[in-house]
């Protein structure tokens, strides 16, 4: 950077000044490897491999067979890698209860999850539309409720649902529980799309109710056309949110219908038996695949999406 | 007289854009510059290289007779005024003025005085105690000028310090600037977009574009002679109008267009001379003369009012003549409708011509 | 005009219609279930609810019951540590992915990772790492440290902390999300005057830019602590409440005793506990964040 100086100021030589410029000039000279650089990049490189290494760890046990495992380290890679265990995982594991291994929870959970996704969003969207154009009186009473809601720890509300279903006799089935998460999703996914449609001018809901449109119509036809990122914040929230419980599920239904994080719970605790890490882990990797791979490809949605529904905790 | 500031074959590029093209800028020892223009023309980034906030890509930056382009901002010597303030919230007025001295190790008791000097000043010993959030707008910026006041500094640099203030507080304001240099007698350098605070404020002014200055020079030869025509629209308010037409002849030029020709005794032009070719007949819309006086001046033209904009102090009218629209002023009290019929004079001598292609000042 | 105004009722009656689920939600489920359980705690209560009222019966032996005092321990262990690491670690990081470094958001992905996995999937591999026969202790056993000793989730004095680290592995990230959320919303020039003042960039973030911060932390904390009055899943994956009840929290506490113990008035008062630590921190900070404003 620093030679074609010379010759650019020669370049420009007919201006008098410019020709006797001595001293300091351009950039400030930095190192590349300046001890404030070496520092932030130092730490960042240390701690985000310390944040793979349960990744890592994950996967090549996954491909380990067992003796292999008992005799290395878990950090070393594979000598022999199998898939074998996947297979397992996958097919054959037992919860105790049964042999079929995860397939069954991976099933039940995409039973769960695309219902309690389609049924809260459509719930939560309208009610924050609701709420942000059409306020009515004690509407905002009844929002401040839901968010304080969603705050009480759920272990409070845990048996008066119970109950609840049973009266509605869905208790331990998938209906139940896709009711038990879009009650628990409302919160804040209506905070969310309150937050998006307040934020939206308000003219333009204005000039469509002078055009004589009604509460579905501009619904329709003017929010949920611009609204298409937010719908897909909430569904990314969702999906994820709604994969990754354990208490519902559990309390919620009967064990032919567990999700796949509680069936993998019975997987890899239960006391009977040898206990196949490989297989345990190629389960664990097979249940976080799901939200894993919408995380690595929603990218900034889904830190959109945590920024507003870290309130859920 | 040695400059307190001069910018030497400045060049700043982001990336492969480069955004400040070779300047260079010399600035006298208590001199007011305002840096004017559009946003994006790179006014804001001259100044934050001069503060030594962007590290620049070639060139020098002397204050103050040193060379200081690799020095830290609190080592060059200078005070800065933001645009949004950017005082310390939750540190009380006193506060803010004192931190960065504190953090110099300047000793407690000429802190105290500083910062009593300064607030004398600024008028704003009431406010000492105060926490920014309890100030007004005008307030505020007025904390922001004591905290570079406080610094010592013979520079003074704003970056458009009164931009998020309404308009009576920012005409205030602009009045208490002015003042202020009168009183200190440092050099400042003044970023804006306002041409009425370059107007009022600026011994010189610098006019940027696209990263380069057009136009150096005092407020008035800047409104009476612009360099180019983008400067002459850019000051004055309503701008200036321009006449359609074409430059003939050598030795006696006209100025023909579709509505009138003329000679151009009287006029001007830049040392280079008169070029034949198509140009743009400039003239300022309080330099056309309307009614009777009109026949007084070198050439007469007739208008048909378009449009009233009475003012109170002046009076505003659009009017159409030969196809050609223009802004005329007139005093408060003119009495003119739309649709009547104006005499109106042009005098060359005070009228700037641009030549179309390259829009220079002929 | 005033004759055919319609009923005030029946005005937006649509929207009304279409927020009955959020009425509902709010009033049945979260004020109608909290009432009940909070009614409910004061009975004898065993397999099923019964109105039989005992007074504050169920409180007293929760807090002679020696498991609770040790879910109540670990809870306060686990949540000052958690709170106070995860706050350092999360703003730390968010300080140094905020200095304008290559890869921001490479670094960004991988450190909020973590976040996006389950607790049962964070636990479990937390407890293959931790293994004390495979893991992290074998490994550097076999590198020739013959006495290192890390086993905590054998080890009842200290599983509590091999939960933190899984703990913070998982939610650190999320801090750091909105720590960087919060920096990111400094106005650029409070860092140019500093500058200008000479004030290095360290002291720039103890003495200006942390306190301007103060709404951040505030609402991060109460997301973190909200979130750590729940803390259920990770234990019963990674540790199973074990060794023993060592690492036992409220919210196990409560599931056991109301699905597997049957004894649900203990469920229901060590439940309403839960809702009270949640009110203790939720309430000031409503009053401190929305009490002068209306709107939430």
């Amino acid at each position: 950077m620093s030679d074609p100086a010379t010759m650019s100021a020669a370049v420009v030589g007919s201006d008098a000044a410019s020709g006797a410029l001595s001293g300091p000039r351009g950039p400030k000279p930095r190192r590349r490897f300046s001890r404030r650089n070496v520092f932030i990049y130092g730490t960042l490189i240390v701690v985000a491999l310390y944040y793979l290494l349960p990744l890592y760890v994950m996967i090549v046990t996954s491909l380990k067979g067992m003796p292999e495992i008992r005799l290395g380290n878990i950090f070393a890679p594979p000598v022999e890698v199998t898939f074998q265990p996947w297979v397992k995982a996958w097919s054959e594991a037992c919860t105790g209860l049964n042999c079929d291994g995860l397939s069954r929870g991976f099933w039940n959970s995409v039973r769960i999850t695309v219902p309690s996704v389609l049924l809260s969003i459509a719930i939560a969207s309208v009610n924050g539309y609701a709420l942000a154009n059409w306020r009515f009186k004690g509407a905002d009473a009844f929002f401040t409720i839901l968010i304080f809601g969603a705050f009480i720890p759920y272990q409070v509300m845990l048996y008066p649902i119970v109950i609840l279903l049973r009266e509605m006799g869905i208790y331990g089935t998938l209906g139940g529980l896709v009711m038990v998460h879009s009650i628990f999703g409302m919160p804040i996914l209506t905070l969310l799309f309150r937050n998006y449609f307040t934020s939206l001018p308000e003219e333009l809901f204005k000039a469509a109710r002078v055009d004589g449109a009604g509460f579905w119509q501009i619904y329709l036809q003017i929010m949920l056309p611009m609204s298409l990122p937010i719908f897909v914040v909430a569904m990314i929230l969702q999906v994820t949110g709604i994969w990754n419980d354990f208490l519902f599920g559990v309390v919620y239904t009967k064990p032919d219908l567990y999700p796949m994080t509680v069936q993998l719970n019975n997987i890899v605790n239960s006391v009977q038996g040898v206990k196949e890490y490989n297989v345990n882990m190629a389960a664990t990797l097979l249940t976080g695949l799901v939200p894993l791979v919408i995380y690595f490809v929603s990218g900034k949605l889904f830190v959109r999406g945590i920024a507003a529904g870290a309130v859920k905790g | 007289m040695d400059p307190s500031i001069s910018i030497k074959n400045l060049k700043l590029s982001f990336g492969a854009v480069e955004v400040l093209h070779d300047l260079n800028l010399d600035i006298g020892k208590g001199e007011f510059l305002v840096l004017l223009g559009s946003s994006g023309c790179g006014k804001s980034t001259l100044l934050n290289c001069i503060a030594g906030l962007l590290d620049v890509t070639d060139g020098q930056i002397h204050i103050g007779g040193q060379n200081v382009t690799w020095e830290e901002p609190s080592k060059r010597g200078i005070g800065m005024v933001f645009q949004s303030y950017a005082l310390y919230p939750q540190m009380t007025v006193e506060g803010n003025l004192a931190f960065g001295l504190k953090n110099a190790k300047i000793p407690k008791p000429e802190i105290k005085e500083r910062i009593a000097r300064a607030a004398k000043t600024l008028q704003m010993e009431p406010l000492l105690k105060r926490k920014p959030a309890a100030l007004s707008g005008g307030q505020r910026q007025r904390v922001a000028i004591g905290r570079a006041l406080v610094r010592d500094v013979d520079v003074f640099l704003f970056d458009e310090p009164l931009s998020n203030l309404d308009a009576k507080l920012r005409a205030d304001l602009r009045v208490e600037i002015k003042q202020l240099h009168q009183t200190l007698g440092n050099t400042m350098i003044y970023v804006t977009h306002d041409q009425i605070e370059a107007m009022t404020l600026a011994d010189r002014i610098a006019i940027m574009r696209g990263g380069s200055i057009l136009q150096l020079d005092t407020p008035k030869e800047i409104y009476n002679r612009p360099a180019t025509k983008y400067v002459a629209e850019f000051i004055g308010s309503p701008t200036m109008n321009f006449l359609d037409g074409r430059i003939e002849g050598g030795a006696a030029p006209r100025f023909t267009s579709d509505v009138a020709s003329f000679d151009l005794a009287g006029y001007e032009f830049t040392p280079q001379g008169p070029q034949a070719g198509d140009a743009w007949f400039g003239i300022r819309p309080e330099h056309i003369i309307v009614g009777p006086e009109a026949a007084h001046s070198p050439f007469q033209l007739e208008g048909q009012v378009e449009l009233v904009e009475p003012l109170g102090s002046d009076t505003l009218a659009r009017v159409t003549s030969g196809g050609q629209r223009l802004w005329v002023r007139m005093d408060g009290q003119a009495d003119i409708t739309p649709g009547q019929t104006l005499p109106l004079g042009l005098t060359p001598a005070l009228a700037n011509i641009f030549d179309k292609t390259t829009e220079a000042r002929l | 005009m005033a004759a055919t105004r319609p009923n005030r009722l029946f005005r937006n009656l649509t929207a009304k219609i279409a927020a009955i689920p959020m009425i509902l939600t709010a009033l049945v489920v979260f004020v109608g279930g909290t009432v009940w359980t909070v009614t409910y705690s004061f009975t004898s209560s065993k397999l099923l609810p019964k109105t039989k009222f005992v007074g504050l019966d169920q409180y007293e032996r929760l807090w002679n019951t020696p498991r609770w005092l040790v879910s109540i321990e670990n809870l306060l262990i686990y949540g000052i540590c958690m709170m106070v690491l995860s706050l350092v670690i999360g703003f730390v990081l968010a300080a140094l992915l905020d200095q304008k470094i290559r890869y921001e958001n490479t670094f960004r992905t991988i450190l909020l990772y973590p976040f996006a996995l389950s607790f049962i999937v964070t636990g479990l591999v937390w407890q293959w790492l931790l293994n004390p026969d495979f893991g992290i202790q074998s490994v550097i056993q076999r590198l020739g440290w013959q006495s290192f000793d890390f086993d905590p989730l054998y080890n009842a004095d200290i599983v509590i902390y091999g939960v933190l680290i899984a703990g913070l592995w998982q939610g650190s990230g999320l801090v750091m999300c909105l720590m960087l959320a919060g920096l990111r919303g400094i106005d650029q020039e409070i860092w140019k005057a500093s500058r200008v003042d000479g004030i290095p960039a360290w002291k720039t973030y103890i003495f200006i830019v942390i306190p301007m911060m103060r709404p951040v932390f505030i609402t991060t904390l109460v997301i973190i602590a909200s979130g750590i009055v729940r803390l259920y899943d990770l234990i019963v994956a990674q540790t199973g409440g074990g060794p023993g009840i060592a690492s036992d929290v409220p919210a196990k506490y409560v599931y056991d005793y109301m699905f597997q113990g049957q004894n649900l008035g203990q469920g229901f008062a060590a439940s309403t506990m839960m809702l009270l630590a949640v009110l203790v921190i939720v309430v000031p900070w409503a009053y401190l964040e929305f009490g002068g404003k209306k709107r939430v």
